[in-house]
């Protein structure tokens, strides 16, 4: 075991609090310490190699301490519940975890792929698109098993057993990240009576502080920082959330983020909402997301324990555990000095450290020689050495620059490898607002850019990467972001403990080490480790001619990972422009993209899936529907009733039924989904006017009209029939699925043309139900029911409307006809409307009434070559495409929507597809609806595209196929004719006929 | 998501209550029938594209149902006024 026997104030392990659980990683039971985390735990059990390289499978081992880990991703859990992809330095360890690498077959011990190494050599810089390219009908035979190599974790295939809720947010200050500078920029608005949020994503607030020794006065900077928390939850205007995420900075100060309730107690569910999505909306935001340390770039610089030296100094004070013996620390900066001081005063004297500069003074170099601890100045580690996890580094002399070496290399032994090449500021957040990170030269790192939203950067992430420079700048942006939003204290102010500071040597300009071979033949130096990318690839690139950084990035897969390059990105760009002999600055950066992290579905989705996931809309009458065995068709949010099958009857068997009780006798349909616009006002016959191509001046009240509206450009929008309720007061019906639409256009010129227009727009689609009565016998049927309506054909004539008494219950009854057949549309206030629909089934049972649904609805309309908005159109096809030119007058005062496009040039060419009807010459055959048309059987590609079906169906009644379709010049070529290629191979021959299939007269709806 | 202040409303309300209906203050011809196609179709087709400010309507469908105007800043997306149909912006000269 690696555990200390140390008692470490911060340790979440410390030996007084420890509870012991067992845990499995790779299939063997492990003991760790309850809170910690699975890299702590696999640390402490000696595991060196956690996880194989994604293209090259080379041993991997743990690099970091929290979000920046590359190697160390895991599978979490098993079946339903499993998690892919966490890393196994944010997994918080509780009894029985299950963990498991996400790459390596058989094992991550022993890897078949990644024998001797040879792959690396196939595998360059662009190497997927170099390889698969030909031949071409190959590609899906490669991407099978490219897929298959590629990707990280398993996706469960069941569904998520656990639920997660969404929370709103407003206000005035979110402080992102709970370091020393977000602490203290929190506690200073929230003194100042600001509402503040702070979010922190690890389990405890104090960012840096929990993982270092550092010394505020006499206080461990632990303890400072319990202190300052201990102030901050004594105010009720502070809100802290802690393992909580902020993954997405959008406009205007909108942020997402993530709360893990339950990930750290166990996998199962009760528990709670799994995760909690937070979204914010903050008058201020100040980011207080910190910095990641930047490891140097050497060969086989992937060796297993070559880590961080904030994390090697993280893993012995975080969480008592060390990762070996021997210490080397590979350094260009005073802060790595820190690891070589934990590690001598908690751990033993092992440590060497090799830095990069020449003789450097500063206080840390003193404190160092007065710990007696070995410092090798102007030297380079250029190659790690080891198998399965590093043995031994080589370390040589470099020359001022640190891009040369000057000597011969000595071999130094060790188990450790802590490398430090500088900070690189978290600007992600503030790069996701659209802000170009601009590069610093001075503390060589990336800093925020200007920023768009009312935002601040304080500490870290803004480059300040000195302790108490964090801690006050925190201090003076909280106060004055209070300030600003008219908060202020009225109480003195309470003084803050601050650190000293440190006389600190600058860091040298060093990113990756020189070898004794150039790039392309030394042994790999990794940049990215979780996506294999090599200083070699980038360089690679470069000489291949990529320049442009985003072009790099794509072609080498740098920074791609679930990680986002929080450790390659700068030493990419800074390989990058060595290789392309610019600076960093000039180079640039890539910009970053939500998520910051990888983010769980689920918890984006909230409670808004399965039955919550889109509201379902049913008509009155659904329970009758559902007691006799309907099948439902989805309209729009709309259940509609499809066909009803009696017992043993095929869909097929049950529509054929349908349409020939409808046409033979009596049939009802619920056409409550209708849309059901009310219009009202003194300038209500003139709106209509304005809306659709034909005339209202002549719709006198008790009167019906089937009107047609277009787009400006002239383009057929939506149709249904116009209902004169009397002078000032219209109906109108739009189709199912337009009616909002409809009511949004209407009101746009209403509101935004014609505000001068005395109208008023209502949508009372809801407010009644629809039965439809159709068939020969209708008129008999309606007689039964209401008494006080005169059903004459001379008193009530097609096209005309009328207000009686259905079974007690007001009614308005219009007399128009979809299907061809005399029909009534019985319209009763939605409350009625079951009530209607089973005394008018109770009343028509001595015809014989046949419940029908949208199905035989379609193929009744089709019969009769009536066009259905959306299905035999498509946004192109103007009234004359349609066959449709009569409905279309022009009104001298005003000229209605689109009526200017219906005579520019390409709307009256003469080759535009035109609205006609097909005949299979083989009375057997359906053609499937979408298929194309073409004009003769031998064609030579490119085959000239005739025209498309756009309905087709059987027709019962007719005794063969009938299909509606849009073909070019079709009217004037009624008989010819057409093919029909399918994806079979068959060729269907058609007739173009006329789209009015049965009773073309049109006598039947008089009657 | 945008935070955009509904004339009507007289309040900040978030962009998932609201639809995008296109380019501001595009008065529709008078006689659109005295027109040749190439006026119509500038009418109908052609839309300014900013790179600065730009005016533009929208609806505010999940609240009051009303159009109005918003002037926004296409890069940084910010808005700087929103005023109702029939007004003209302060922040944007929309004469040319």
């Amino acid at each position: 075991m690696r555990r200390l026997n140390t008692n470490i104030i911060n340790a979440v392990n410390s030996h007084e609090n420890s509870i012991t659980v067992n845990f499995k990683f790779n299939g063997k039971i492990y003991k760790g310490h309850k809170g910690e985390s699975l890299a702590s735990a696999l640390i402490a059990n000696d595991i060196a190699i956690v996880g194989r390289s994604f293209k090259f499978s080379r041993p991997r081992g743990i690099v970091g301490h929290w979000s920046e880990e590359p190697n160390a991703i895991v599978q979490v859990g098993s079946g339903a519940g499993t998690v892919p992809n966490l890393k196994a330095t944010q997994v918080e360890l509780y009894e029985g975890l299950e963990a498991k690498s996400v790459n390596g077959w058989p094992n991550v011990n022993f890897d078949l792929m990644s024998i001797s190494g040879f792959f690396e050599r196939l595998m360059p810089a662009g190497f997927y698109y170099k390889t698969f390219m030909y031949p071409r009908k190959f590609w899906k035979t490669y991407e099978k098993y490219i897929r298959k190599a590629a990707g990280l974790g398993k996706v469960p295939s069941e569904p998520d057993p656990d639920f997660y809720e969404k929370l709103n947010h407003h206000c005035d200050i979110l402080v992102v990240g709970a370091g020393p500078s977000g602490m203290l920029a929190a506690l200073q608005a929230g003194r100042a009576g600001a509402r503040v949020i702070i979010a922190d994503d690890q389990s405890e607030i104090g960012g840096s502080l929990l993982y270092s020794n550092s010394k505020i006065k006499k206080m461990s900077g632990y303890a400072w920082a319990k202190s300052i928390e201990n102030e901050i939850r004594s105010f009720k205007n502070i809100t802290v959330i802690s393992r909580c995420t902020v993954f997405g900075y959008y406009d205007h100060n909108f942020l997402t983020m993530i709360e893990r309730c339950t990930d750290h107690q166990s996998l199962t569910s009760d528990l709670g909402p799994r995760q909690r999505l937070h979204r914010v909306r903050a008058q201020s935001v100040i980011l207080a997301t910190g910095a990641f340390e930047r490891p140097l770039v050497f060969a086989n610089n992937d060796l297993p324990r070559i880590m961080l030296a904030s994390s090697v100094s993280a893993y012995i004070n975080r969480y008592a555990v060390t990762p070996g013996e021997k210490l080397v620390v590979c350094t260009n900066n005073d802060n790595a000095y820190k690891t070589a001081f934990d590690w001598k005063s908690l751990i033993n004297d092992h440590v060497t450290i090799i830095d990069t500069r020449r003789a450097v003074q500063s206080e840390v170099i003193e404190r160092a020689k007065a710990m007696r601890i070995k410092i090798i100045h102007g030297h380079g580690v250029i190659e790690a050495r080891g198998r399965t996890r590093v043995k031994s580094v080589l370390v040589a002399p470099l020359c001022m620059s640190g891009k040369e070496i000057i000597g011969e290399a000595t071999e130094i032994y060790c188990d450790v490898v802590a490398t430090s090449g500088g900070w690189s500021a978290a600007v992600h957040l503030s790069s996701q607002t659209g802000v170009k990170p601009v590069w610093d030269n001075e503390i060589l790192s990336f800093r925020p850019g200007q920023a768009v939203q009312s935002q601040k950067s304080v500490g870290a992430c803004n480059g300040s990467f000195e302790l108490k420079e964090c801690i006050e700048d925190g201090i003076s942006v909280g106060a004055s972001e209070a300030k600003r939003l008219g908060f202020e204290s009225g109480k003195p102010k309470q003084k803050i403990d601050l650190p000293e500071t440190k006389d600190e040597h600058p860091t040298q300009e060093v990113f990756c080490l020189p070898h004794f071979k150039p790039l392309s033949r030394a042994p790999k130096q990794f940049v990215d480790q979780q996506l294999d990318v090599t200083a070699g690839s980038i360089e690679l690139a470069a000489r291949e001619g990529f320049e442009s950084v985003e072009h790099v990035k794509r072609y080498t897969a740098l920074g791609f990972g679930t990680d986002q390059g929080k450790l390659s990105n700068v030493n990419g760009m800074a390989i990058l422009a060595n290789a392309l002999g610019k600076s960093i600055a000039e180079t640039g950066t890539t910009m970053f993209r939500p998520a910051y992290t990888p983010t769980t579905f689920g918890a984006i989705a909230g409670r808004e899936v399965k039955k919550l996931f889109d509201p379902k809309r049913y008509t009155p009458m659904h329970d009758w529907h559902l007691e006799n065995t309907v099948e439902f068709e989805n309209v729009g949010q709309w259940k509609r009733p499809w066909y009803f099958p009696k017992s043993g009857e095929t869909m097929e068997q049950s529509v054929r039924r349908e349409c020939v009780a409808v046409r033979n006798s009596l049939g009802i349909l619920d056409a409550s989904t209708l849309g059901k616009i009310d219009v009202q006002g003194k300038d209500a016959k003139e709106f209509l006017n304005r809306v659709y191509t034909n005339n209202f001046d002549t719709l006198n009240p008790g009167k019906c009209r089937y009107g047609l509206m277009l787009k400006e450009d002239g383009m057929i929008f939506d149709d249904g029939v116009c209902a004169c309720i009397s002078k000032d007061h219209y109906l109108i019906h739009t189709t199912t699925g337009g009616a909002a639409n409809v009511l949004a256009w209407l009101e746009l010129w209403k509101q935004t043309e014609w505000p001068d227009l005395d109208v008023f727009l209502t949508s009372v689609t809801d407010a009644w139900a629809t039965a439809t009565i159709s068939g020969p016998n209708s008129r008999k049927l309606i007689q039964k029911v209401c008494s006080d309506i005169d059903f004459n054909n001379d008193n009530f004539k097609h096209m005309e409307w009328k207000q009686g008494l259905i079974a007690g219950i007001e009614a308005r009854i219009f007399r128009v006809s979809f299907t061809g057949e005399l029909s009534f549309e019985i319209n009763v206030p939605s409350n009625f409307g079951l009530y209607i629909w089973n005394k008018l089934i109770e009343t028509g049972a001595e015809f014989d009434i046949t419940p029908y649904g949208t199905e035989s609805m379609h193929i009744l309309r089709a019969e009769k070559g009536f066009i259905i908005v959306g299905q035999d159109t498509d946004g192109s096809m103007s009234p004359m495409d349609m066959g449709m030119d009569w409905i279309v007058k022009s009104k001298k005062d005003y000229s209605f929507l689109g009526e200017r496009s219906l005579i520019r040039a390409d709307i009256v060419r003469e080759d535009r597809k035109q609205f006609v009807g097909l005949r299979t010459l083989n009375d057997k055959q359906v053609l499937p609806e979408g298929s194309q048309i073409v004009r003769s059987k031998k064609q030579t590609i490119p085959i000239q595209m005739e025209g498309h079906v756009t309905s087709s169906y059987f027709s019962a009644c007719l005794g063969h196929p009938i299909a509606l379709a849009m073909i070019k010049n079709g009217h004037q070529r009624m008989g010819e004719i057409v093919y029909s290629p399918q994806s079979d191979g068959s060729v269907i021959e058609l007739r173009i006929v006329n789209p009015v299939f049965y009773d073309p007269k049109g006598e039947r709806q008089y009657v | 998501m945008l935070s955009i202040y509904c004339p009507y409303c007289n309040e900040m309300r978030d962009e998932e209550e609201f639809s995008y209906s296109g380019e501001a203050h595009i008065k529709r011809p008078e006689k659109p029938l005295e027109l040749t196609d190439e006026q119509w179709g500038q009418y109908l087709f052609f839309r300014k594209n900013p790179s600065t400010l730009h005016a533009e309507m929208w609806n505010h469908s999940s609240g009051c149902r009303q159009y109005f105007n918003v002037v926004r800043d296409m890069q940084s997306y910010k808005i700087t006024e929103t005023y109702p149909i029939a007004q003209f912006p302060e922040s944007l000269d929309i004469s040319e």
